[in-house]
């Protein structure tokens, strides 16, 4: 069944905010909202390392490992309701991911096209002797590199969209431009309309984490309660020619579209408000109006920007050695007492292997790193965690928090041990046009 | 009071920066928060967890203000050995605030 495509307006989905993203709401939105374009966000800062070192094994992947459960649901949902998807799940290989598209759309007898985006990758351009922008280190005291991609904008993915692909699949892209290209293909916004540009990164930034702007991150019971968190519902904005947009989601999911949640998401990882920096323009978030038109129906507009900034920034991944872990609880009168006590101890045992011996009290101090209110939790967890370059140092936390048990306080219980290869990202910049994007188009 | 009786508050992460919105329910209490909560006493109240400066920025478009937290993610997200890699739980820390 093919509809007819509204001429003025456009529909946007956002059907993943991270790679582990739930797979129905993005099924929902397709089938029910109407869409001319669903995107699936799901690239993480540290998820294209871990990518790029799975293609460094085997060169047929390194795409995103939910990509194959994704489009086995989706794509025959998008052939028949011609909604076109846009996603950065190609990771560190898109031509793999396409041709892994290509090869389920043959499978279930389906006829489509997918174009691929490359050119991010850029380990070869960058200068090692740059510093970083984290610290004031060189990027040459972080060897061994595993990967360097950049944060590509509309210009890699309007020749794309320029195409009769019914999918675009990238590498690294900036978030809120896996929103901007289509609304600058759609209404062929001027390169230089910096106002339009603006507001049209605002839509891709109040989109691009999904749930996060309908429910989602958002419930606190009986503060701010949100209906049927259980089956929340993705957002979508329908888009008018001048970039204002209408934020809502099916009706009928759970969730809630309001503005409270649209005002938390709009300064979400932001910084300075007026200058929020992405390759295709610096956007102006401190001139946005947000107004309640409806249930679950927000209006947004009056984003702004200025010229795009001559670098694009990229995320470099290196090896960082190995985290161990290990945890053990205490419960009943004194239970934080002894997990302090356990604590020590583990400091005593393990201060001549590990140099960063992090001792977390779960229950009391774990995640803010504080307590504000002293409070006498029933049971603590103690949590170790230190940094290895060695993994059998890393492994030997984990050993001797387990060693609690008869080398240790009474009553400890339940202990677990871990370790993982750390891989740690920082950041630097590269001239743009040293970065040059290719499209590859196939189809079956 | 707590802030989190009159606000709500999202956090977020870039690097080893940490960023907390603090958006009063009623937008009417906008410029009381203006006027109480200061860099320097989110600084003050999260002395324990925010090692550097802290920037305030004002959106009185959405009536709502941006704190911009320095050296407050144990190194970052990628290599951090906290619990809560992201501070993700810091906006409830935030809203313990007294005012």
């Amino acid at each position: 069944m093919v509809r007819t495509k509204p001429e003025k307006t456009l529909r946007i989905g956002s059907g993943a905010g991270f790679s582990g993203d739930r797979l129905e709401p993005a099924e929902v939105l397709v089938q029910h909202a109407n869409l001319d374009y669903l995107v699936l966000e799901c690239l993480a800062e540290r998820t294209i390392a871990l990518a790029q070192q799975r293609k460094s094994h085997n060169g047929n992947v390194g795409y995103d490992p939910l990509l194959e459960r994704r489009m086995r649901r989706l794509l025959p949902l998008l052939i028949k309701h011609n909604v076109r998807l846009i996603t950065n799940m190609g990771a560190a290989n898109p031509i793999a991911g396409a041709e892994k598209i290509l090869c389920i759309a043959k499978e279930l007898n389906l006829s489509c096209k997918v174009a691929a985006v490359t050119g991010d990758e850029c380990l070869d351009q960058i200068d090692l002797n740059a510093e970083i922008w984290e610290t004031n280190k060189t990027l040459a005291s972080y060897e061994p590199i595993i990967s360097a991609n950049a944060y590509l904008g509309i210009d890699a993915l309007l020749p794309a969209l320029e195409t009769d692909a019914n999918i675009i699949i990238t590498g690294r892209v900036a978030d809120p431009s896996l929103f901007l290209a289509p609304q600058v293909h759609h209404f062929n916004w001027s390169r230089d309309d910096y106002t339009k540009l603006g507001q049209g990164i605002v839509n891709g930034h109040l989109l691009e984490c999904a749930g996060q702007i309908s429910g989602g991150y958002f419930a606190d019971p009986d503060k701010k309660d949100v209906p049927d968190l259980a089956h929340l519902g993705f957002p979508y904005a329908v888009i008018d020619p001048d970039g204002r947009a209408l934020i809502t989601k099916v009706e009928g999911t759970g969730g809630l579209v309001d503005l409270r949640t649209v005002k938390e998401q709009l300064i979400y990882e932001v910084h300075n408000p007026a200058e929020y920096f992405t390759p295709d323009a610096i956007a102006d978030f401190s001139s946005v109006q947000v107004h309640k038109v409806g249930k679950n129906q927000v209006e947004v507009s009056g984003g702004s920007g200025t010229t795009r900034p001559d670098l694009l920034k990229v995320s470099v991944g290196y090896h960082a050695g190995f985290i161990g872990e290990g945890e053990i609880s205490y419960a009943g009168t004194n239970a934080a007492e002894r997990a302090k006590l356990s604590g020590k101890i583990l400091k005593e045992r393990l201060s001549g292997s590990v140099s960063d011996l992090r001792i977390d009290l779960i229950g009391i101090s774990s995640v803010h790193r504080t307590q504000f209110e002293r409070i006498d939790p029933y049971e603590v967890r103690v949590r170790a965690a230190g940094h290895s370059d060695s993994e059998e140092l890393a492994m030997l936390i984990g050993e001797e928090v387990e060693a609690l048990y008869t080398n240790g306080p009474a009553g400890g219980g339940g202990a677990r041990k871990k370790v993982s290869e750390s891989i740690g990202v920082v950041s630097t910049f590269i001239p743009r046009d040293k970065v040059q994007t290719q499209v590859y188009l196939k189809g079956v | 009071m707590k802030l989190y009786d009159i606000a709500h508050s999202r956090a977020g992460d870039k690097g080893d920066i940490l960023n907390l919105s603090l958006i009063p329910y009623n937008e009417e209490d906008y410029e009381m928060l203006c006027q109480k909560v200061t860099a320097e006493s989110v600084k003050e109240h999260m002395r324990d967890i925010i090692q550097g400066r802290v920037i305030r920025y004002e959106l009185a478009n959405i009536k709502a203000l941006n704190f911009v937290c320095y050296k407050s993610l144990l190194g970052g997200v990628t290599t951090s050995l906290a619990m809560d890699t992201h501070g993700k739980s810091l906006s409830s820390a935030l809203l313990e605030m007294e005012i």
